[in-house]
């Protein structure tokens, strides 16, 4: 009798072993990761809301510093930087413009537009990223002005390297072709009222006061 | 330029300094050795701004007050 109730106590404690074992490794691998995660936690620097602000203000400063005082109003001005082509066949991917001049619109990320600026005419656009390479998955972008500044000296520096390396689309496929049109209109008024005052400082005339008002008696 | 964060300060020092140059070529290897481009912001004789890609520390042109490292291009969205 003993002897069976001693078996019976086995199998069930064995059992039972077998049952709670899987449920305790669970319980204590949860147990780790949360200690894990809070170790995390806090040596992870605090959310910083004005870090992304200061990183553009500073990009500012220093694409600033690096453009033609021109482009820099422009972008200032406009939101968008105006890069010559200087490649003799014009872009990859035209047929040759037999030495047509055109230009590059780069806007802070989104593709680059190649157009003509003597027919307003878009050949293409390249999209092109700067991605973090050290943190591929989920890596933040570079401030605005740091991506304008980057597509700029990869353009002014090695055009078509830069041009190899994007991906080349029709004009329209992520920029809406009724938007730049827009903006190549802007950049042309722009720039004829830039060189008006540029005309008048030249010529020593200071704007032209209001025509004095009638005295009303 | 970083990612989320813009202009950081990588190194500094003058490339006549013999330590300096040594500290200036390991960090300029050692960027590019992780993706990224150099460019040198120049300005030419009719002072129009420019720039220039270089891959190596020698290509850097004398006189050069900082070279400007950020993530190498990739295509985007497609």
């Amino acid at each position: 009798m003993i002897v069976a109730l001693c078996a019976t106590a086995i199998v069930v404690i064995a059992l039972l072993w077998e049952i709670t074992t899987p449920w305790l490794d669970r319980t204590l691998d949860a147990r780790r990761r949360r200690k894990l995660a809070r170790r995390h936690a806090q040596d992870a620097p605090a959310y910083d809301p004005g870090r992304e602000r200061r990183a553009e203000q500073r990009a500012r400063e220093l694409l600033k510093s690096c453009v033609n005082e021109e482009e820099w109003a422009m972008y200032r001005d406009l939101g968008l930087l105006r890069v010559w082509g200087a490649q003799a066949d014009g872009p990859a991917g035209g047929r040759g413009l037999g030495g047509v001049p055109y230009a590059y619109l780069v806007y802070p990320h989104k593709p680059i537009v190649a157009y003509l600026p003597q027919t307003g005419r878009l050949l293409h656009e390249y999209c092109v990223e700067f991605p973090d390479e050290s943190r591929p998955y989920g890596s933040a972008r570079l401030p605005d002005s740091d991506d304008v500044l980057a597509k700029w000296m990869a353009l002014k520096g090695d055009e078509a390297r830069l041009i190899s390396e994007s991906n080349m689309h029709l004009p329209g496929r992520q920029v809406d072709p009724r938007l730049v049109q827009r903006d190549i209109w802007r950049l042309g008024q722009w720039e004829r009222e830039r060189l008006a005052r540029a005309r008048k400082r030249a010529s020593g005339g200071s704007p032209k006061p209001p025509a004095a008002r009638p005295a009303d008696n | 330029m970083r990612p989320g964060f813009g202009e950081q300060l990588i190194a500094e020092g003058d490339p006549a300094v013999a330590e300096d140059a040594e500290r200036l070529v390991e960090e300029f290897r050692r960027q590019l050795d992780a993706g990224m481009w150099a460019a040198v912001p120049t300005t030419t004789a009719t002072g129009s701004r420019q720039a220039e890609l270089v891959r190596a520390f020698d290509d850097i042109p004398a006189g050069t007050g900082r070279v400007i490292f950020f993530p190498r291009a990739a295509g985007g969205a497609v």
